[in-house]
């Protein structure tokens, strides 16, 4: 579904991502660790271009990003986001939130839109909040709206960037347990998060990043239980 | 002291002045709205010109806000209606140029607090509306500007009042607006204070219920 090949990404004279190669298969979660820095959060947003690539391509659904032909705007739509400050639109209500991509850019009816909608509220527990706005709203709701939004547009791929790590710890529980049903349904997902629990039980590889590049990577037991990199076995060390 | 007071108040010029202020007001109303309604038109275009990463773009907008912004109205006014006109042989009259000069200075002040106004949005708005798909011209029009809009309305109601305050010297291309009127009123009848002061009372009528009405529309739109 996805296929980084030698991604460098640079801002100005510093270079963040000095070569990834990795690849995400349909209907697989990876989860991407790494202390804070070692450029995981450049690589998850070079995914939907968010980050201008430097060098390297980045194929999503036989699609290359860096192909001139390639319409941005349309791969986008098919790429779901989620941000780790939400990012909601805080001057339209949660319904409007959720519809404004399916009506603007997929050019679907806003009644049809509002259907719609409404089963992804139910579905992130969100039901009864339709016609309030994000102020209202604490982050753990908030980002479930955000999740919501980003499935309306019936996306290929789920990006997750640190979702859990603005939220008060209480919190985290209930946005871990959407994307567990995501994740249970069979949707592709790259999360970036600081959540060991939820990359060790829903992923189904772990990529740990540092200075850069990918150190590691394989399945969760084998790479939190018996790290081979040095620099994973210090960066386990200091948050299990 | 008692004479000159009793003399005051006793004035016929409150109610004689009257006619002329609402003469004069209509003209100041005219120049000032029509102006600064092109004003903010320019200062949209010039104000999102001034955010783009295009270096002509953005020199040209940022020539026209300095040019306007260093030098006075009143010379930019003298400027339009005698030097340009003459220089073109387009005649046009105090009130075409006096909108026009409004337009062009309100323009370049209102391009800044655009600029700021789009500027303050949170970044991760546009990224969210880039990442539903959206192109940038959507996610401005949809996610930024009524975001932008909201903030900017302070400062434009800023630029009104000081924009309508402009038009008073449009006296000097004969635009019979509300200052020019009550200064031949006042040269006509010898008489300065209390014309004046209506003078005044002129403008205030103006601005005071401008403030009130932006002040509902803001609170309106706040979320």
């Amino acid at each position: 579904m996805i296929k980084v090949m030698d991604l460098h990404k640079s801002f100005g004279s510093t270079e963040v991502l000095k070569g990834i190669d990795a690849f995400v298969e349909e209907k697989e979660v990876v989860c991407v660790i790494g202390p804070s820095g070692s450029g995981k959060s450049t690589f998850l947003r070079c995914l939907n271009m968010l980050e201008e690539i430097t060098d390297g391509d980045v194929e999503i659904d036989g699609v290359r990003l860096m192909d001139p032909k390639t319409d941005i705007n349309k791969l986008r739509a098919q790429v779901g986001m989620v941000f780790q400050h939400f990012n909601l639109f805080p001057h339209k209500t949660v319904m409007e939130n959720i519809t404004i991509g399916p009506v603007k850019v997929s050019g679907i009816s806003q009644e049809d839109a509002n259907a719609r909608a409404k089963g992804l509220l139910e579905k992130v527990g969100l039901g009864d909040k339709a016609d309030v706005y994000p102020g209202s709203l604490s982050g753990g709701q908030k980002q479930r709206v955000a999740i919501a939004r980003a499935l309306a547009m019936n996306p290929k791929v789920m990006l997750f960037d640190e979702p859990t790590s603005a939220l008060d710890p209480e919190l985290v529980g209930d946005v871990l347990e959407v994307m567990k049903d995501l994740a249970r349904e069979g949707m592709t997902m790259v999360v970036v998060t600081h959540e060991m629990g939820f990359a060790r039980e829903m992923g189904d590889r772990v990529l740990f990043m540092d200075q850069g590049i990918i150190m590691e990577e394989g399945k969760p037991v084998d790479l939190f239980d018996n790290p081979q990199n040095e620099r994973t076995q210090e960066f386990l060390s200091k948050i299990l | 002291m008692w004479d000159k007071l009793n003399e005051l108040v006793s004035s016929p010029h409150y109610v004689n002045s009257i006619p002329f202020i609402w003469q004069g007001m209509q003209l100041t109303m005219i120049v000032t709205f029509t102006g600064f309604f092109f004003g903010f038109i320019i200062g949209s275009l010039v104000g999102l010109m001034r955010i783009s990463k295009n270096k002509i773009i953005y020199g040209i907008a940022t020539v026209y806000i300095e040019l306007v912004r260093g030098t006075p109205i009143l010379v930019q006014a003298l400027f339009l209606y005698f030097a340009v006109s003459d220089f073109f042989g387009i005649n046009f009259d105090a009130l075409t140029a006096g909108i026009i000069a409004i337009a062009i200075n309100a323009g370049a002040y209102i391009a800044e607090i655009v600029r700021g106004g789009v500027e303050s949005v949170d970044k991760g708005q546009m990224e969210a509306g880039r990442s539903v798909g959206m192109t940038s011209t959507q996610t401005m029009r949809y996610i930024i500007w009524p975001q932008a809009f909201r903030r900017m309305i302070p400062p434009l109601g800023n630029q009104f009042i000081i924009s309508l305050k402009d038009t008073s010297i449009f006296a000097v291309i004969s635009l019979g607006e509300m200052t020019y009127i009550m200064r031949q009123y006042v040269s006509t009848t010898g008489e300065p204070f209390v014309p004046y002061i209506m003078l005044c009372l002129g403008y205030l009528i103006i601005t005071v219920p401008s403030m009130v009405i932006l002040r509902r529309v803001e609170r309106r739109l706040d979320v």
